[in-house]
């Protein structure tokens, strides 16, 4: 029971956790390559910029007297997510607006996104120099562990990992709703789909690129901030995921909002298998196992969790170049 | 006053004109069929109406209000509504999802109209649910003009609408354009099926090298020994 327990802990709940921040990340690169057609190398630190937003703002709530027996990050995140936006919107205005105005080819978009990527980290750094932060200085981290019978371990998970697994839930569950339903987010899926047609029949594509920035920055303070109450916020906090997002954003199938999902999820699930000791799980056996079998069974070490990634990203772009969700491919 | 009405129109995409003083005028009551050789400048005709080029010279006037060189998304709320030839359906959205986007500019409900483009099309309302892109050719393109109809055109501009269709699919469609004509809307269309098109119009035009070779009804057109020889391919058959 032990063993089940363990691997609840550290392959279910660690790959949700894992799943919902590259899921989240990954919509928003997956949306932005199907309105604009380029790949957004600063999503990451746009992730980053959203954590550290969340922090300043909980200083500033903490610095007027307010104190509660939950992270303050909770009640400042719709306001984050807010300037989030307007920060997105006003990043566009200044580097990408005027180059698609120039009909700039989708690879200047990418090395422009590159320096803006090189800009965020500067200006993170200068700001808030290069140590980490907390969002729990003033209050402890809250750890539910939940007994199981017959098992001495307890599943074991932090409250913030489950606000983030459920509001990740109900974010993706809200953006369905918005693509499927509405008059706007049916535009969006038709200026993804052709845009010159979307154009001859009269919809703004200025109006649709605005929403796609805020969407994928909102869904990108979230995910930024819940990485950071999960760890601790740092200035190279999610460009250091950078990786597995864009895997999950091609394998899902570029411009592939449910593809991004799925490979979202499956590559944090991938990446906990690989570096789960299996070991653990033949213990009851252990009398029975011959000597040979070592005592750490983990498909790859745990430093180098982030080759997995990569390893999915290759494989799919041999057995199917464009996605499991067949996207655009380029 | 002419519904749409062409000027010397010279357009291009930067650099060399393509169109090079090209005069067209026709009134709501008319199916407008501009004709001519490939490379003619007929499809860019429709485009530069449409402002998808830049109009370099001349005026483009639409129910008496000067449209040159604006915006789609200013020009259909007006009443412009326009089928490119190619890529014109929304692949990955359902056939009503193509149909809501034709009717996007409008404020007002659009049920009845999207009741109407049913009738006039049935088999897209028994495939309402399904993807645009798993259609055939002709019900893509009934798809298309569906889409243009929903934002209640007063002019419905066609570009080669029976491209890569059926006999059987081109005769179809054609009657569905006499009858969208017949309900008000003016019809300006491109067509290589020449002689089928001029047959439906009531104005034609003939385009070569970006200027009007010859402009009359449908019928002086088809009757012209000129035209016929140079481009319906030959003297008209018995």
């Amino acid at each position: 029971m032990n063993e089940f327990v363990f691997f609840l802990n550290n392959v279910v709940i660690s790959g949700l956790v894992a799943g919902s921040i590259y899921a989240l990340g990954a919509i928003g690169v997956t949306l932005l390559f199907g309105i604009l057609r380029f790949a957004h190398f600063a999503h990451g630190d746009m992730m980053t910029l959203g954590a550290f937003i969340t922090l300043v703002l909980t200083w500033i709530l903490a610095g007027m007297g307010v104190s509660s027996g939950l992270p303050l990050a909770y009640f400042v995140l719709p306001l984050a997510i807010a300037i989030t936006i307007v920060a997105a919107l006003g990043l566009d205005r200044l580097f990408y607006a005027p180059l698609r105005a120039r009909g700039a080819k989708p690879v200047t978009l990418l090395i422009a996104s590159i320096g803006v990527t090189m800009m965020l980290q500067g200006l993170i750094r200068l700001l808030f120099g290069t140590g980490t932060y907390s969002f729990f200085e003033e209050v402890p981290k809250v750890i539910y562990r939940l007994p199981v019978e017959g098992a001495t371990r307890a599943i074991t998970f932090t409250q913030p990992q489950a606000v983030g697994v459920v509001v990740t839930i109900l974010a993706v569950i809200a953006l369905h709703l918005f693509l499927k339903r509405s008059r706007n987010g049916k535009a969006m899926r038709a200026v993804a789909d052709n845009p010159d047609l979307a154009q001859v029949s009269g919809i703004n594509i200025r109006k649709i690129v605005r929403l796609t920035w805020i969407i994928g920055a909102g869904l990108a303070c979230l995910a930024g901030t819940f990485l950071a109450l999960d760890v601790t916020v740092k200035p190279d906090l999610a460009f250091n995921i950078l990786l597995p997002i864009f895997a999950a954003a091609i394998v899902g199938g570029v411009g592939q909002v449910y593809g991004a999902i799925v490979a979202g999820y499956l590559i944090g699930f991938a990446e906990v298998l690989a570096v789960f000791n299996w070991s653990v799980v033949l213990r009851p056996f252990r009398d029975s196992l011959p000597d040979w079998v070592p005592t750490t069974l983990a498909i790859v070490p745990t430093e180098y969790k982030v080759t997995v990634a990569f390893v999915i990203l290759v494989v799919t772009l041999l057995l199917r170049p464009t996605g499991i969700f067949r996207g655009a491919s380029s | 006053m002419s519904l749409i009405d062409l000027s010397s129109v010279v357009a291009g995409y930067g650099g060399v004109p393509i169109l090079n003083g090209v005069d067209i005028a026709i009134d709501a009551s008319d199916i407008g069929v501009i004709v001519g050789p490939n490379g003619a400048g007929k499809s860019t005709t429709l485009k530069a109406i449409f402002g998808l080029l830049k109009v370099s010279a001349g005026a483009i006037r639409f129910a008496g209000a000067d449209i040159t060189n604006a915006r789609p998304d200013a020009l259909v709320p007006m009443g412009l509504g326009y089928v490119p030839q190619e890529k014109n359906v929304f692949p990955s959205l359902t056939v009503q999802e193509n149909l809501e986007m034709g009717a996007f500019v409008r404020t007002d409900g659009s049920g009845d109209t999207l009741a109407s483009v049913y009738e006039m099309f049935p088999p897209l309302r028994e495939k309402r649910r399904q993807k645009a892109g798993e259609l055939s050719g002709g019900q893509r393109q009934m798809v298309a003009m569906g889409r243009a109809l929903m934002g209640k055109p007063k002019l419905l501009m066609l570009d080669e609408p029976s491209a890569g269709l059926s006999p059987k699919y081109v005769l179809e469609i054609f009657e569905r354009i006499v009858a969208i004509n017949r309900g008000g809307v003016g019809v300006l269309m491109v067509e290589q099926n020449a002689r089928q098109a001029l047959a439906i119009a009531s104005r034609g035009f003939v385009l070569a090298g970006g200027k009007n070779l010859f402009t009359g009804t449908g019928r002086a057109l088809l009757d012209d020994p000129e035209v016929a020889r140079s481009f319906l391919g030959g003297a008209k058959p018995a």
